[in-house]
């Protein structure tokens, strides 16, 4: 009988590769699939005291979320400081990895070493910097007014949107870099040469063989930038202010100081659930659109 | 390809610069004298360091995530591990599917992976703390493995496992004997990769943690209080030498034994 069993299971190539991968799969379903099914749950239930919820489903959560206006403007303005980080993320590093992939002959790993080193150094003292170095006693600020370039220091560049946006630019750098990077390396040069053989200018050649054929790289960078981003916390909460604050901070104090953990649920789902048909939509209309121009 | 490009050079140089100042300025001002991140600098000193040495909350929370950490590496990355082979040894049926959600806790916004946590740990009525912190950066961890080891995995030689098979091991003695050992350094530098994303990670311990704290929890805690700056910027320091220092070390291990066109193609 084991035997029997063996011999099934040595010639079952599909058997053998989820054995493998069952550790995975299982983590998944119990540590994502099946929290995130009671995240869904909760969001229809209702918080009756600090510690009890009742379980009556209702959908008066989501009726709170959008009857209260500063619900929708907080996951509007998420979702548009994300979509800015992942358009200047990508505009700044696309010329970097450009550079690494076409012009740079030797040391490539170590320039791609270079520029991805800072990621994994503390996120937290990262942003914390910014904050040192857009404050009003901060760098640029006491450098302005030290040299008598100006009087009164800027007040405008910190606890803004465009603070939060700039900070998580420099935060999310590597996740451009690098699959940009891995595209533009891929592309065989002998296409440029065609390109150039057939009287394509430098700039046609880019936007009609470079830009294109980097197209993954592109949509990978737009997913892997656009989507954490909306839910990050920690940089609004200490370069944001009360302009910059985004529904991460709202949801946080939901399962702090506010205890209700049914409309932090809800905020969560409807944060996923528009972030991901966005960037959906971002991606399919980028690749629309550099098809078209090829 | 290109021969040279100097206003593209000079583009790279800035943004390189925009990408090390931050990184920079806490540790020149953890030697500064004074309780204020101004410049000019007001003198020298390593009193900072000293300080840090009578935190006894720093210590607790040093030696919580240096736990956490530990026991999330090893277990993502065995977890990846047999992932990884799967993924590249064996024709599976729907692989686009599993190897999608297996990477799906690396795009998802980190902030409703620790909403969810949170939810279903307390309507189970367990008391938050390191336990749901170490799952949950176990599932973080885990799709920076897979990555890592799956480059790591299609720069070896399959017929080494065939012939081991062929010899007449099963598919876990192959495993240990063959596939482990030349797949090693892969190993350790997913062990190192996702000891400091553990160590670093800040939002999932935010929301799990009760009273035990991680560093970066810690960090935040004491980030708010101008006179005890000083010392987490000491801290912050000592961090970011020694990410870098493992992380460095990470890449030489994943570059070892490997040939040139394998190099550096993921993560």
């Amino acid at each position: 009988m084991i035997s029997a069993l063996q011999k099934i299971y040595v010639k079952n190539d599909q058997l053998k590769a989820y054995t493998l991968l069952s550790p995975a799969l299982i983590l998944i379903i119990i540590a994502m699939a099946a929290p995130m099914l009671v995240m869904i749950i909760t969001s229809f239930n209702t918080q009756i005291s600090m510690v009890e919820i009742d379980r009556t489903f209702t959908f008066e959560r989501y009726e709170d979320f959008f009857s209260k206006p500063i619900f929708s403007m907080l996951l509007f303005r998420s979702v548009k400081i994300s979509f800015l980080v992942t358009v200047l993320t990508l505009l700044t590093t696309y010329p970097l990895a450009y550079y690494i992939a076409f012009y740079v002959k030797k040391n490539k790993m170590l320039w791609i070493i270079l520029m991805t080193l800072p990621f994994w150094t503390s996120y937290l003292l990262r942003v914390f910097s910014w904050k040192v170095i857009l404050g009003n006693k901060g760098v640029i600020n006491s450098a302005l007014v030290g040299s008598g370039i100006i009087d009164e220091p800027l007040g405008f560049l910190l606890y803004n949107q465009g603070a939060v946006v700039l900070t998580l630019a420099h935060a999310w750098a590597a996740f451009a870099i690098l699959p940009l990077y891995v595209s533009l390396d891929k592309i065989d040069k002998s296409l440029l040469e065609a390109s150039y053989d057939l009287g394509n200018s430098k700039f046609e050649t880019f936007i009609r063989v470079t830009l294109p054929l980097s197209l993954p790289g592109i949509i990978g960078a737009i997913l892997i930038i656009f989507i954490p981003t909306v839910g990050d916390y920690v940089t609004p909460q200490m370069v944001g202010g009360t302009d910059g604050r985004m529904l991460s901070n709202m949801i946080q104090s939901l399962f702090g100081r506010a205890n209700n953990f049914p409309l932090g649920a809800a905020s969560a789902v409807l944060m996923l659930s528009s972030v991901c048909i966005i960037a959906g939509i971002v991606t399919y209309i980028t690749r629309k659109l550099t098809l078209r121009m090829s | 390809m290109y021969k040279k490009n100097n206003p593209l050079l000079v583009y790279c140089i800035f943004y390189f610069l925009f990408l090390y100042i931050p990184v920079f300025l806490l540790p020149i001002f953890s030697f500064n004298d004074s309780f204020h991140m101004v410049f000019p600098l007001k003198g020298f000193t390593f009193d900072w360091y000293i300080e840090m040495w009578n935190k006894a909350r720093l210590h607790q929370a040093l030696w919580n995530s240096i736990k956490v950490g530990v026991i999330a590496s090893i277990i993502s990355t065995f977890i990846a591990l047999f992932a990884a082979k799967a993924f590249t040894r064996y024709r599976v049926k729907y692989s686009g599917l599993s190897y999608g959600a297996i990477l799906l806790p690396f795009i998802i916004p980190e902030i409703i992976i620790a909403v969810a946590f949170i939810v279903i740990w307390t309507s189970m009525g367990l008391k938050l703390g390191l336990v749901p912190i170490t799952i949950s950066h176990i599932l973080y961890c885990t799709p920076f493995c897979l990555l890592i080891l799956i480059s790591r995995m299609d720069g070896f030689d399959k017929s080494l496992e065939e012939a081991s098979m062929d010899l007449g091991e099963n598919i876990f003695g192959t495993f240990w004997r063959v596939t482990f050992p030349l797949l090693l350094p892969g190993i350790i530098a997913s062990l190192l990769l996702s000891f400091v994303i553990s160590f670093d990670e800040f939002i999932l311990a935010f929301f799990l943690s009760s009273s035990d704290q991680t560093l970066p929890i810690y960090m935040w805690s004491q980030l708010r209080f101008p006179k005890k700056l000083p010392h987490v910027l000491a801290l912050g320091a000592i961090i970011i030498v020694a990410t870098s220092f493992i992380v460095m070390l990470s890449y030489w291990f994943r570059n070892l034994g490997q040939s040139n066109s394998n190099r550096g193609s993921h993560i």
